[in-house]
């Protein structure tokens, strides 16, 4: 009998059942998100509001769809920006090793011993909030993590038999580490983009929810969740919501590692 | 010995360089302490006069090495904020209760995750370690903000056994304040001993299938004795490692979770101080902050060192 690998399609049906949600959030939602209507103040969920309305009667379901975008926009980017210079840096000093391998490596390890909400926190305190500066705040902080994973990867790959035919055959360095090295690292880089998605979605709420991330007029969940706690008595369904669709988000991500995990091993 | 002369060298080093870091950081921003202080309308030259006074005009080496001696005897300068106030009184004040709420969230994940970590590799495979492994798998994808506000409402406001915002100093009532920051703590722990849990689990499991252990059952142990006696003490070292990273963690689960229970801790005024440009403050918490981490880390390799003598040769 085979043995379906079930943390994966688990973890992929919830998130792709939250991206779709999110995708049509962009471009249409049930109503209108900036819609207030005092007549509608903190109604329980129902029929007409399925996750119910929110302090200026606007619906909390059309504001999580939106704001789904602005928590994917910025876990993609920063992923982006994290597994791009992750890869340079990881492969460039892997392959060549040397001083410039130890300094690096070294300051990855002190890096690395922090917690990213704590960086993230430092880095907002010297660049200043918004959207884009939590990007690069946590794209920053992504980067030590995928450059040791490709680094150890390239360490691994780089005295095989296959690098070495390669190079007989007259392939140059940059040549073997991005067309014969990279591609056999790349479950291993998809795990990480996938917990450095858990962390960014983390960091990124946190940030939000302590008003130091995305600001307004962007929508986030992490914010809905800090106005909801005001609330939390006449309206439990405005802070419960967004934090459970955070809780999901997490846990999609985080059973998709757990089962590249199962396939790399 | 000279494995610990190697650590301490590269401790300072990073606290040194830490320490610059933060300073360059913060001397590089727009925007500097005293035209935050007298507001955009103020007269250049009332701004002049107070530049002069903070000693803002001096070069950057100066006011680096005059600010880290300074640091050094606890004298981070004036808080811009709150007039009457240096930062270290301001500190002073507000690392106990960090310091409090970071101990027993340790505390607490220690004493419920190593006996669940324990309970599902005695039971692995079984129902009881599947239940226990889902539900940390859940329990971890939980934002601690998130836990702190259900846990907030649940207690609160349903079964009103505590007083949200209704924090009582340590040095008014000691007591109170442990009693007040238990759900706190708990919000900081429960994400970290689903994390606890999983890597103990996985440790055990590891060691169990080494030889020793088979001796041990040979030698007529029970499970119970060969787990306990001889496993546990070896499955430990490695977690060694990854607490050192789960205290980094608490410490900043506790300055988010701070903000959600209204707790003046480090985290609120950290955050308070970023969102008023109050840099003095600022650079001292971060300073702060980051060095413990890094202290907290060196305790920890050393520990380590001495729980298994035979990574120094390595």
């Amino acid at each position: 009998m085979k043995k379906y690998n079930y943390s994966l399609i688990i973890g992929l049906i919830i998130t792709i059942v939250i991206l779709i949600i999110t995708i049509i959030g962009q471009f249409w939602t049930p109503y209108d998100i900036t819609g207030m209507n005092s007549m509608l103040k903190n109604q329980p969920p129902s029929l007409t509001h399925i996750m119910g309305t929110d302090n200026f009667g606007r619906d909390v379901f059309s504001r999580i769809m939106n704001g789904c975008g602005t928590t994917f926009f910025v876990a993609v980017c920063t992923v982006a920006i994290g597994a791009f210079f992750g890869i340079i840096i990881g492969s460039l000093t892997g392959f060549y090793g040397g001083i410039l391998d130890e300094i690096v490596m070294r300051v990855n390890d002190v890096l690395l011993s922090f917690p990213s909400v704590l960086l993230v926190l430092i880095f907002i305190s010297f660049i200043g909030t918004g959207k884009y500066k939590i990007i690069l705040a946590l794209g920053v902080m992504f980067i030590p993590s995928f450059a040791r994973i490709v680094r150890s990867e390239v360490i691994r790959y780089k005295s095989q038999e296959f690098v070495k035919s390669a190079k007989v055959m007259g392939a140059g360095n940059i040549r073997i580490i991005f067309v014969h090295i990279l591609p056999n690292t790349v479950v291993s880089l998809l795990t990480a983009a996938a917990i450095g998605f858990n962390n960014a979605v983390l960091a990124e709420a946190s940030m939000s929810y302590l008003g130091l991330g995305v600001q307004p007029p962007d929508p986030s969940l992490g914010r809905m969740l800090s106005e909801a706690q005001a609330y939390i008595f006449n309206a439990p369904w405005y802070a419960i919501w967004p934090g459970v669709v955070i809780v999901l988000i997490i846990l999609g991500f985080s059973l998709i590692s757990e089962g590249l995990r199962a396939i790399r091993n | 010995m000279k494995y610990f002369i190697k650590k301490i060298i590269t401790l300072i080093i990073t606290l040194l360089f830490i320490s610059l870091l933060t300073f360059t950081a913060f001397s590089v921003i727009p925007g500097d302490a005293a035209l935050s202080k007298l507001g955009v309308d103020a007269s250049p030259e009332a701004v002049e006069r107070l530049r002069a006074e903070y000693g803002l005009d001096d070069p950057i080496t100066v006011r680096y090495v005059r600010w880290l001696g300074n640091a050094l005897h606890g004298d981070f300068g004036q808080s811009y904020k709150y007039e009457t106030m240096t930062v270290a009184q301001l500190l002073q004040t507000r690392l106990p209760v960090t310091v409090l709420l970071a101990v027993m969230s340790f505390i607490i994940i220690i004493v419920v995750s190593v006996p669940l970590g324990m309970l599902c590799a005695r039971f692995s495979g079984k129902w009881l370690d599947v239940v226990i492994t889902q539900m940390t798998q859940i329990t971890m994808a939980i934002p601690s903000f998130f836990l702190g506000i259900i846990l907030t409402y649940i207690f609160g406001l349903i079964f009103k056994v505590f007083q949200p915002g209704g924090y009582v100093g340590m040095d008014v009532d000691f007591w109170g304040c442990v009693g007040y920051l238990v759900l706190p703590a708990v919000a900081v722990a429960l994400p970290k001993i689903a994390m606890v849990v999983k890597y103990l689990r996985n440790s055990v499991l590891g060691e169990m299938k080494k030889d020793y252990v088979k001796t041990a059952y040979s030698k007529g142990n029970s499970v119970n004795q060969v787990l306990y006696g001889h496993v546990l003490r070896n499955a430990l070292i490695p977690v060694i490692t990854f607490v050192a990273m789960v205290v980094a963690e608490i410490l900043a689960g506790s300055l988010v979770i701070e903000q959600v229970f209204s707790i003046p801790g480090m985290g609120r005024l950290l955050i308070t101080s970023i969102s008023t440009r109050d840099y003095p403050v600022v650079q001292a918490a971060v300073l702060y902050i980051t060095s413990i981490v890094v202290i907290i880390n060196f305790l920890v390799d050393v520990l380590y060192q001495l729980a298994d003598p035979r990574i120094r040769t390595a």
